[in-house]
């Protein structure tokens, strides 16, 4: 009994208290994410931003929150209910399961699998379910209109996302998140693939429906895009999920090219800062620059979004992965 | 228990650790919240008008040549991914080998370019 | 124990929801079964210990064609008993070739050196410290050049395909041509007139 306690039960509890921890860190991000944004914006513009609830305007998420959960849930009499309602926990549930594999810091990891990054791009390309279901499913026209850009959109990104990873790989030849940034000792992937990061940077701009690139809820052409119909808890969620998956993307850019939780010098000063807060510094400098695009970036129309996508970053990216491997090829350093 | 479901079981426990999130977080609306639903609440949102016809029309068919032309590409992401992982070890011939299958799909890809399929109007 | 209870879990869904793909009502229905299908079978090759088949299956099917049948059920206005006349029609043909398909299935079970000899190989674990990934990377891309060159060919095909039936141009539509725009001179687009201004009393 107790040999079973110890080889199956233990294992499972710490497991269970690992993916708590995990969980309520990307809870607590998207909380003071959503703070930061609004305080970024404002500042921008030479506003205060929140400053009413709590000092500083800290509570304001919280209020928000509790509004949200305690308001009626509208579901519209012509819409496909089961899909309707499932569109946003399809949302919800995706973006936060993509955490499972992200290493905070040497060996802060829920699952160290061997195709970390593949999970992500997998479970990733699984958030265009949510919002095309709760698009069609409201059987009304703005949402379905947003969802349908936003399918299209999200679909056009991926590729070139899918791209900037494999250059990344080539130099790294694993496909184990943690091992990623072990290959980046000495050297930030920052530095040699530079293009590649601007390309990754804005390509997860558009992927997460982030502004300039938010045009499934523009609001000046379509309300709010495909959560029109949503209120309560289920438009909650999916500003919840969309969150989450903005925070993943900064937690990605970190893993990919900032050196994930591995200080800037290994000289002491640095040193001594545990990894797990280098880790959270940088993610907080991605998600700043997020911010102030979103300040000061104007929205861009359909046709040059699709144009940007298809038309350059594709071409670059794919051209890149040819450099990069002849160039590991040609000094014969690939890993 | 082979070693890979080891390796899968937290990503299990993760992802129903965050099924119960999510749907904890409707709990609270559908046992508190006010239920007062009538007509106009529920109708679909149209500027105030009464919706004419069904908001599921025909779409264009560009969506569609999108989604195939991504199904493509992203096969061809797919092709690269063990590629680069053993991009050491298989050498010149697999570089090569590699060049030619990009090669013939930046055929396609010049093609769809010159033919107009990325514009879009 | 463990596994097997999870394959025959795994097998018994896709088949459920394979069934529930062809006789639910809505189209719709019938695309998000198709894709609790697939996320089934990647959960099998998962048991496999087939990692990276699993997770190309998901980003393939799921992330890919399944979105495309979902864009053309959720597009195309469906009417059910349109969709009822049509399968009448071409009832005979569909069970043909799911005869023969159940006895392809058939005669590879009793007799698979019909097809080939490589379900020999199948059952050998090879003992190795290569991941999964690596295994595959080390074989596609020499080992197999031919039909991997060849499966290029074929996405070739697919993408010229989709082109020739799908685009359609409107001549009307006018475009944004970025170099048009940057080359613009304003010496050329931009005309200084001097007006003499007639001072009226």
């Amino acid at each position: 009994m107790t040999l079973f306690f110890i080889n199956y039960a233990l294992p499972l509890i710490f497991i269970f208290f690992q993916s708590a921890l995990v969980l309520v860190a990307v809870l607590l991000m998207a909380y003071f994410g959503i703070y930061a944004d609004r305080k970024i914006w404002a500042a921008v513009q030479l506003r205060k931003g929140p400053n009413v609830v709590g000092p500083f305007g800290l509570l304001q998420s919280a209020a928000d929150l509790l509004k949200l959960l305690f308001k009626e849930i509208i579901i519209p009499e012509k819409a496909n209910k089961m899909i309707f309602v499932l569109g946003p926990i399809v949302t919800c549930f995706v973006a936060l399961s993509s955490w499972a594999v992200i290493p905070f810091s040497e060996g802060w990891v829920v699952a160290d699998i061997n195709v970390g990054i593949l999970y992500i791009f997998a479970v990733s390309s699984l958030g265009v379910y949510g919002i095309i279901m709760g698009g069609w499913a409201s059987n009304s026209k703005y949402p379905f209109m947003g969802a349908m850009r936003s399918a299209a959109q999200m679909v056009s990104y991926e590729v070139s996302i899918g791209f900037v990873i494999i250059t990344v790989l080539l130099c790294v030849g694993s496909l184990n998140l943690s091992e990623i940034v072990y290959a980046q000792e000495g050297l930030w992937f920052i530095f040699p693939l530079f293009p590649m990061f601007i390309i990754f940077f804005i390509s997860a701009l558009a992927e997460t429906n982030r502004p300039p690139f938010d045009l499934p809820e523009a609001e000046a052409e379509l309300v709010a895009g495909y959560q029109t119909e949503y209120s309560s808890a289920l438009f909650m969620l999916y500003f919840l999920g969309e969150l989450a998956a903005t925070f993943l993307m900064c937690a990605m850019t970190t893993i990919l090219f900032l050196g994930g939780w591995l200080p800037p010098l290994d000289i002491l000063p640095f040193t001594i800062v545990p990894g797990v807060v280098w880790f959270f510094l940088k993610m907080a400098f991605i998600f700043f620059l997020f911010s102030m695009v979103k300040a000061l970036v104007p929205r861009y129309r359909y046709d040059q979004l699709m144009r940007l996508g298809w038309k350059v970053f594709l071409p670059i990216s794919l051209f890149y992965v040819i450099l990069t491997s002849s160039f590991l090829l040609f000094f014969d350093i690939a890993p | 228990m082979p070693s890979i479901l080891q390796d899968y079981l937290p990503i299990v426990i993760f992802m129903s650790l965050c099924m119960f999130i999510t749907l904890l977080l409707i709990l609270p609306p559908l046992l508190i919240a006010p239920k007062n639903p009538d007509p106009e609440k529920l109708s679909p949102y149209e500027c105030g008008f009464e919706p004419f016809d069904d908001a599921r029309s025909k779409f264009d068919i560009r969506f569609y040549l999108v989604a195939i032309l991504f199904i493509i590409f992203d096969l061809e992401v797919a092709f690269l991914f063990p590629w680069a992982l053993v991009f050491g070890d298989i050498g010149l011939f697999g570089f090569f080998s590699m060049m030619l299958f990009l090669g013939i799909l930046t055929i396609g890809f010049i093609y769809e370019w010159k033919k107009g399929a990325l514009e879009w109007d | 124990m463990f596994p097997v209870l999870l394959f025959y879990i795994f097998s018994l869904a896709i088949i459920a929801s394979a069934l529930m793909v062809i006789f639910s009502k809505q189209p719709i229905n019938s695309v998000l079964f198709l894709i609790f299908s697939f996320i089934n079978a990647a959960g099998i090759f998962l048991l496999a210990g087939a990692e990276f088949l699993a997770l190309i299956m998901v980003i393939v099917y799921v992330g890919a064609v399944a979105v495309l049948f979902l864009f053309v059920i959720m597009m195309l206005d469906f009417n059910p008993d349109t969709i009822k006349k049509e399968v009448g029609k071409h009832l005979y043909v569909g069970l043909f070739i799911g005869f023969i398909l159940f006895l392809e299935i058939i005669l590879m079970m009793y007799s698979p050196e019909l097809f080939s000899y490589e379900y020999q190989i199948v059952g050998n674990t090879v003992k190795t410290s290569l991941t999964n990934t690596e295994i595959l990377g080390n074989l596609i891309y020499t080992e197999y050049f031919l039909q991997f060159q060849i499966s290029g060919f074929i996405l070739l095909v697919a993408m010229i395909g989709a082109i020739v039936l799908t685009l359609r141009h409107r001549d009307y539509v006018r475009r944004q041509i970025v170099s048009d725009q940057v080359a613009r001179d304003p010496k050329l687009s931009i005309e200084l007139v001097d007006i003499k201004l007639k001072i009226r009393k």
